[in-house]
């Protein structure tokens, strides 16, 4: 990404391919009901963007022939969008009781060593933005957080600056659980289903 | 027609009602923030819980339809328990600044706290604070105090047709704002104040200026425009601290514009006090005996057809039927109340009359605007337009300007050529008016203050007939006025007489000599230079461009300090009723007139108020019923002939300076600066003209 997409443009504009997935999302709703489409084309302009300046809501508005307060009411409503400027890498810690009975507090503190920032700050270098979220969803791997749209399980302190080492060492860490588990099955092991079958 | 027990009462409500309502229709008071008759229904506040026979829950009356045999109970502990519930909660971030809050004394918070809430808090934690914003010159914010029951943004969205207020983020973060911060840009913007059940939103001009058990309440009606707007007048000792809108469904609903809210200031400013009488060429205090004496002095000897007059847009009916016998006594045939120059017969009344009337608007499917810009001219016209265009299936179409309205409009075209195409059936738009159930023209001041407005009004007329506008219980027919007098001024007949001259014929007259006094009753929006050397008299309560000319200044009274009669676009009699009175030496219109009848040896035969209005009805029956409109006879009217080729161009240029009432008030003059300047261009010559000017 580059600078000047940390400055709020006068004027945005979807790319070839970004207006015919925009007009595809549309299609989807039925005529006259286009401002449905609100939410899955911020998205998009936002991926275009990096976040989503005045001038993204303008143009969305004006596509969907919505006034432009009613697309800021949807982008300020949900917290996926970024309406200041964000870091390339976005992590998102949740820190809801789940994840901080289990120790999201170590989490944390690994974030804000390994990054050197605190929540809603992003480093100098403009690459990561640390932020603290609520309950994403993957309680049941807690705790977690998630990084762009990667989710990141079953963390300690250690794996959390090791998977940040990784991101800034351009690799990129195998998501999921962290732990050796698979997806959400239970972490001693199986308990059912263990045997081949039939009686 | 469900029927359903509230409190062990049966209530039957029509369908589509809901159980506040259904409440409402016995007397049971249903404590609410969020809910409002005339808007959307939000169901956010939550203080209208109510406890339903069979459901687990309380549920929200302001949202749940009612239905046939249910069971609502609005006392019982479960309800109170809600209500206190639901009220500590509202109260966990609200501010305790009551002492210094303007809603105090008449806030829905303050009152619902007292009648339905705990009497105190278990909330320990840090209160939130928000930032106030900027809502321009007439809406003051402390957002900290709102309590998001979204009034204001549903007000905008919905009645006002501006988009533009909104709640941002969620939660704790949620806040009300306009985007980017901009000023609300609506000419009702200033009902969002009476909205809001909390003092987030409060009147800046008013602001720390009255408490609400201070004021003298008097109930009246607006002459900023013609739509005659029901207001209550707030009145401290001689001073109008504010004026607020009253309802009245069949006129402006319970809205008013902000000209009609804030042009008050202007009462204070600028003011006649005292009679005035020109010495030298210049203009010195007098008193009342003086000044008729001079008036005497110089009318004494000279013949009825060298007399004139011109009553203004503010005129009540009490002073122009005074104004026209007093010249009938004089033997002067040269008067108009048209000081537009509208072409507009006074012997038609429905020629002249709004006579759909405005709350027939919301029966109207297909609408076309002719030479008007309503959201200027006549602003609650315009929001009864929006309010049938949001019911959906309405056609709204425009001959003149393309304007932003607040609905979608289809442009036909600029000028008279059009209008003709339409009226001879040669336009698509034609079709739809024939086969529209209810159509309507409306034809503005735009279209008929023009040299060839005879041949517009005439053409128009054609239209009515060729696109079946009128028929049996529907008149489609409309002319929207902007002036409060000129109705009641047509009623009276305060035209020119056999042989007599209109307005332009009364300047020529006094630019050549022919007419050598010329009366002015308010008369502001004329041009004033054309007046030559005729000897002026200027009646009126402020000093605009009539008093800088007049030879003789008597002192009269504004429409808060007398009992008047005014007549509305729609032909609806209405009392305006006296607030405060006439400053210093200034008297009522029409006792001036018969005192001044009295001094020229020609009293006039009515001494009192109830006197003056008996003549009204002599002259014109229609002043006996008052608050009523009763459907004008059709028949023929306006001239044929050739029309021009000029487009057709609303003669309001600035909606918020519009009559000497306005183009004195402070909050006006900032309203002009933050609204209309940037969208003009400042800095152009014609910036700072008034809308009537030329």
């Amino acid at each position: 990404m580059s600078a000047s997409h940390h400055h709020a443009p006068a004027n945005f504009a979807f790319t070839p391919d970004n207006l015919a997935l925009a007009k595809r999302i549309i299609a989807k709703y039925p005529p006259g009901r286009q401002q449905s489409a609100v939410i899955p084309l911020l998205d998009v302009a936002q991926r275009q963007h990096g976040w989503v300046p005045d001038a993204v809501i303008e143009y969305v508005a004006e596509m969907l022939e919505m006034a432009p307060m009613r697309v800021r009411e949807v982008a300020s409503f949900y917290a996926m969008f970024n309406l200041k400027p964000v870091g390339k890498i976005r992590v998102q810690v949740c820190t809801t009781t789940p994840c901080w009975l289990r120790g999201s507090d170590d989490v944390v503190a690994a974030c804000k060593k390994a990054l050197g920032i605190g929540f809603k700050e992003t480093t100098a270098d403009g690459k990561f933005t640390l932020t603290e979220v609520e309950c994403l969803g993957a309680c049941v791997n807690a705790p977690m957080m998630q990084v762009n749209d990667e989710y990141y399980e079953d963390l300690d302190a250690a794996s959390t600056t090791r998977i940040l080492d990784d991101l800034k060492a351009g690799r990129t860490p195998r998501t999921g659980p962290q732990v050796a588990r698979q997806t959400s099955a239970p972490i001693a092991g199986f308990t059912t289903l263990k045997g081949t079958g039939g009686s | 027609m469900p029927k359903l027990k509230v409190d062990g009462i049966e209530v039957e409500v029509p369908p589509g009602s809901t159980v506040l309502q259904a409440c409402e229709a016995i007397g049971v008071e249903i404590p609410r923030f969020c809910y409002h008759e005339k808007l959307s229904i939000a169901g956010n506040c939550r203080m209208c819980l109510v406890e339903m026979e069979k459901s687990p829950k309380p549920i929200a009356s302001c949202a749940m339809p009612a239905a046939d045999n249910m069971v609502i109970k609005t006392d019982t502990p479960m309800v109170r328990k809600a209500r206190h519930g639901v009220m500590e909660f509202l109260l966990i971030n609200h501010p305790l600044d009551c002492p210094i809050c303007d809603q105090g004394g008449e806030c829905d918070l303050q009152d619902q706290a007292m009648a339905y809430g705990r009497g105190d808090s278990r909330y320990g934690e840090m209160k939130r604070a928000v930032k106030d914003k900027n809502m321009g010159p007439l809406v003051k914010t402390i957002m900290t105090r709102c309590i998001h029951c979204t009034r204001c943004i549903r007000f905008a969205g919905e009645i006002a047709g501006v988009e533009e207020l909104g709640a941002t983020g969620r939660g704790e973060d949620m806040e009300i704002a306009t985007y980017l911060e901009k000023a609300l840009d609506s000419e009702l913007s200033a009902n969002i104040i009476d909205l809001c059940p909390v003092g987030a939103l409060t009147s800046k001009p008013y602001a720390f200026n009255a408490r609400p058990w201070e004021l003298r309440k008097t109930e009246s009606i607006d002459v900023m425009d013609a739509v005659g707007s029901n207001i209550r007048i707030d009145a401290r000792g001689a001073e109008v601290m504010r004026v607020l809108p009253r309802l009245n469904e069949a006129v402006n609903e319970e809205w008013i514009s902000d000209k009609s809210r804030f042009a008050c200031d202007g009462l204070r400013r600028q003011r006649l006090d005292r009679p005035y009488v020109r010495h030298d060429g210049k203009l010195q205090e007098a008193s009342w005996p003086e000044a008729f004496e001079a008036i005497r002095a110089r009318l004494g000897g000279l013949a009825g057809d060298r007399i004139a007059a011109i009553a203004g847009d503010l005129a009540c009916a009490e002073s122009m039927v005074a104004l026209k016998d007093l010249l009938a006594a004089l033997g002067s045939p040269h008067l108009d109340c048209r000081q537009d120059g509208a072409k507009l017969p006074a012997a038609s009344r429905a020629a002249y009359l709004f006579n759909s009337t405005i709350a027939g608007i919301e029966q109207a499917d297909a609408i076309v605007l002719v030479g008007t810009n309503p959201r200027w001219e006549a602003p609650l016209v315009n929001a009864r337009i929006r309010k049938r265009y949001l019911m959906g299936g309405l056609k709204v179409a425009v001959i003149g300007e393309k304007l932003a309205l607040t609905y979608k409009i289809q442009h036909l075209g600029a000028g008279p050529e059009t209008l003709a195409e339409l009226a001879a059936g040669h336009h698509p738009f034609a079709e739809m008016l024939k086969a529209a159930k209810k159509p309507m023209l409306i034809l503005g001041q735009g279209a008929l203050a023009r040299a060839d407005g005879a041949a517009v009004l005439a053409t128009a007329r054609q239209l009515a007939e060729s696109c079946n506008l009128v028929r049996e219980g529907w008149n489609g027919f409309n002319v929207l006025h902007m002036a409060a007098a000129r109705v009641g001024g047509l009623d009276l007949g305060f035209v020119p007489g056999n042989g007599g001259r209109d307005v332009a014929g009364i300047l020529d007259g006094a630019s050549s000599g022919a007419i050598e006094a010329v009366y002015l009753l308010g008369a502001d929006e004329i041009d004033m230079a054309r007046l030559g050397r005729a000897f002026v008299i200027y009646q009126g309560h402020h000093g605009d461009a009539g008093a800088h000319r007049a030879d003789v200044i008597l002192p009269g009274a504004a429409y808060t300090e007398k009992n008047a009669t005014y007549v509305n676009t729609e032909g609806r009699v209405q009392l305006a009723r006296i607030a405060t009175f006439p400053p210093g030496e200034a008297r009522e219109d029409w006792k001036v007139l018969r005192a001044l009848s009295d001094a020229l040896g020609r009293r006039l035969p009515y001494d009192t108020l109830a006197a003056v209005r008996k003549r009204l009805v002599e002259v014109n029956p229609v002043f006996a019923s008052v608050d009523a409109v009763a459907p004008a006879g059709w028949g023929a009217f306006g001239s044929a002939g050739a029309m021009g080729a000029a487009p057709f161009v609303s003669p309001v240029r600035n909606f918020y300076m519009t009559d000497p009432i306005s183009r004195s008030s402070q909050t006006m003059a900032e309203c002009t600066e933050a609204f209309v300047k940037p969208k003009l261009g400042v800095g152009k010559p014609d910036a700072g003209k008034t809308g009537t000017h030329g």
